[in-house]
């Protein structure tokens, strides 16, 4: 499969704009709410380029919320979301932060891609036009480009017989790993990871997470993610958040998190968890 | 009383008269009534309020009048205003208009039943609104309600006759003016017998569809 690939290659398959370790995300006192429930408390933190961070903590602290507002299925009730320098969904008109406009929040999102826990392919599509559809559409490639790019995404993610193939014919593990490709072809600086292993039958797993410890190690994309799978978290993270109650309460690289966390909270977390 | 093929023969060449006016009307009512479901249902789906507001009042109001209250209001009242059409015509028009009001709820069920998942996934890659639709969502969507939009063929078949009301004589139109002519029933009998034979493979094709479309 992947694991003998040439690094070179890979980086250039997954072009990004030069990865020079500035920030690239960066939350303001972002707020978010739903309803009385109080999921992001005036968070704040930011991510360089290239880094690839790990977001744990117990369920309802936040962390998938934090996925869905960069990639704005959610809006934040109060703060900004920066993304580049760019503000995610403002805009700065005359000086001043105004809500922004479809056009603007499109032309941030490109940057951003995706993986879901539930796969979310395109049931519709076969396994080449679930790659290809948003290259050709969003970015303008031709469809010979569009499918060159798919090919050798799906040879990065072993799944190169499987190009005529509808998803439903395909295993959860399947899916998932052109869902990866499928992000991929968009050739985002960021790739977010919502629990992508989660909905999987447990012999499926390390097939998924093979294939992410593979683009973590021979791209510079940088990679947000959500996951119960510590040994994955320790073995890809460059940086492990630890979350509760909508605030980061440690943080630092995962040899310190795992081994000699400093907060009670995170301590009972992982014993219960390892 | 018996039965008497002479009868059935001199029928015959009325017969296929109306067998056409019966086709015509279910095969363009049917095209009326699917496209004008579907930009009903988008419609519904509008984010101005000004779009969504008159859509719902005015399907609404033609789902919960009767089919045959609408035909004479098109036959007779709107041409004091508007255009004048043949009686095929407007029969034709009623029956797409009408079902259209039901095909919408069925378009809608459809849109509803896509799961969020494959709306976050065209967000997540940036695809636009226009195509989000076309080739995500109302492929899917169509999938899944083309055995009740089949169910409302039959039904538009069903209710054909009823264009006979204003001069559209449709085969049982066609049957009961000769029947009253001729003081004969067997006409009434081919023209029964003649619905089962447009019907019942309909619906066997609606059903065949709907094992080809549903994995």
């Amino acid at each position: 499969m992947s694991a003998d690939t040439n690094p070179a290659e890979n980086t250039e398959l997954l072009a990004n704009p030069p990865v020079d370790g500035s920030e690239l995300i960066r939350f303001d006192k972002v707020t978010k709410r739903f309803g009385d429930n109080t999921v992001l408390d005036r968070l704040d933190f930011s991510v360089d380029s290239g880094k690839h961070v790990t977001l744990i903590g117990p369920s309802g602290s936040g962390k998938t919320t934090i996925l869905r507002l960069l990639m704005t299925l959610t809006e934040p009730d109060e703060g900004t979301i920066r993304v580049g320098g760019d503000y995610l969904t403002h805009e700065e008109r005359n000086g001043k932060l105004v809500r922004a406009g479809e056009k603007h929040i499109r032309e941030v999102r490109k940057n951003i891609g995706m993986v879901f826990q539930q796969f979310n392919l395109f049931p519709n599509m076969k396994v080449l036009r679930n790659i290809t559809e948003a290259p050709v559409t969003v970015l303008g490639l031709s469809k010979d480009e569009a499918e060159q790019r798919a090919r050798d995404l799906l040879e990065l993610v072993g799944l190169t017989e499987h190009i005529d193939k509808y998803p439903t014919q395909l295993s959860g593990g399947q899916q998932q790993r052109v869902a990866i490709a499928r992000a991929l072809a968009m050739r985002p600086q960021v790739l977010l990871l919502d629990e992508v292993t989660s909905a999987l039958d447990p012999e499926l797993v390390a097939g998924v997470l093979d294939v992410l410890r593979d683009i973590a190690r021979t791209t510079d994309i940088t990679m947000l993610c959500v996951t119960h799978e510590m040994s994955f978290a320790r073995d890809i993270s460059d940086q492990v958040l630890m979350f509760d109650s909508g605030r980061v309460i440690e943080s630092g690289p995962p040899e310190k998190i795992f081994s000699e966390p400093e907060q009670e909270r995170t301590r009972e977390f992982l014993s219960a968890v390892l | 009383m018996s039965w008497d093929w002479n009868v059935v023969d001199d029928f015959m060449p009325r017969f296929w008269d109306g067998v056409l006016v019966t086709l015509q009307a279910l095969a363009i009512g049917t095209l009326i009534a699917f496209a004008l479901g579907l930009v009903w249902a988008l419609a519904q789906r509008s984010a101005q309020a000004w779009v969504r507001w008159p859509v719902v009042a005015v399907t609404e109001f033609i789902r919960n009048t009767p089919l045959l209250v609408q035909l004479f209001f098109l036959f007779y009242v709107v041409p004091n205003f508007g255009p004048s059409m043949s009686p095929l015509t407007t029969g034709i028009v009623g029956l797409g208009l009408h079902y259209s009001t039901y095909t919408a709820e069925v378009y809608r069920a459809g849109i509803d039943g896509v799961p969020a998942g494959q709306w976050e996934a065209a967000t997540a890659l940036s695809l636009s609104k226009g195509r989000t639709w076309r080739a995500v969502i109302l492929p899917q969507a169509i999938r899944r309600v083309v055995p009740p939009l089949g169910n409302y063929v039959v039904a538009m078949l069903k209710d054909s006759p009823m264009i006979a009301t204003i001069g559209a004589f449709d085969m049982l139109g066609e049957a009961q003016a000769f029947s009253n002519e001729t003081f004969t029933t067997e006409a009434l009998t081919v023209v029964g017998v003649a619905f089962i034979v447009i019907a019942y493979p309909a619906s066997l094709l609606i059903r065949a569809l709907e094992r080809r479309l549903v994995r």
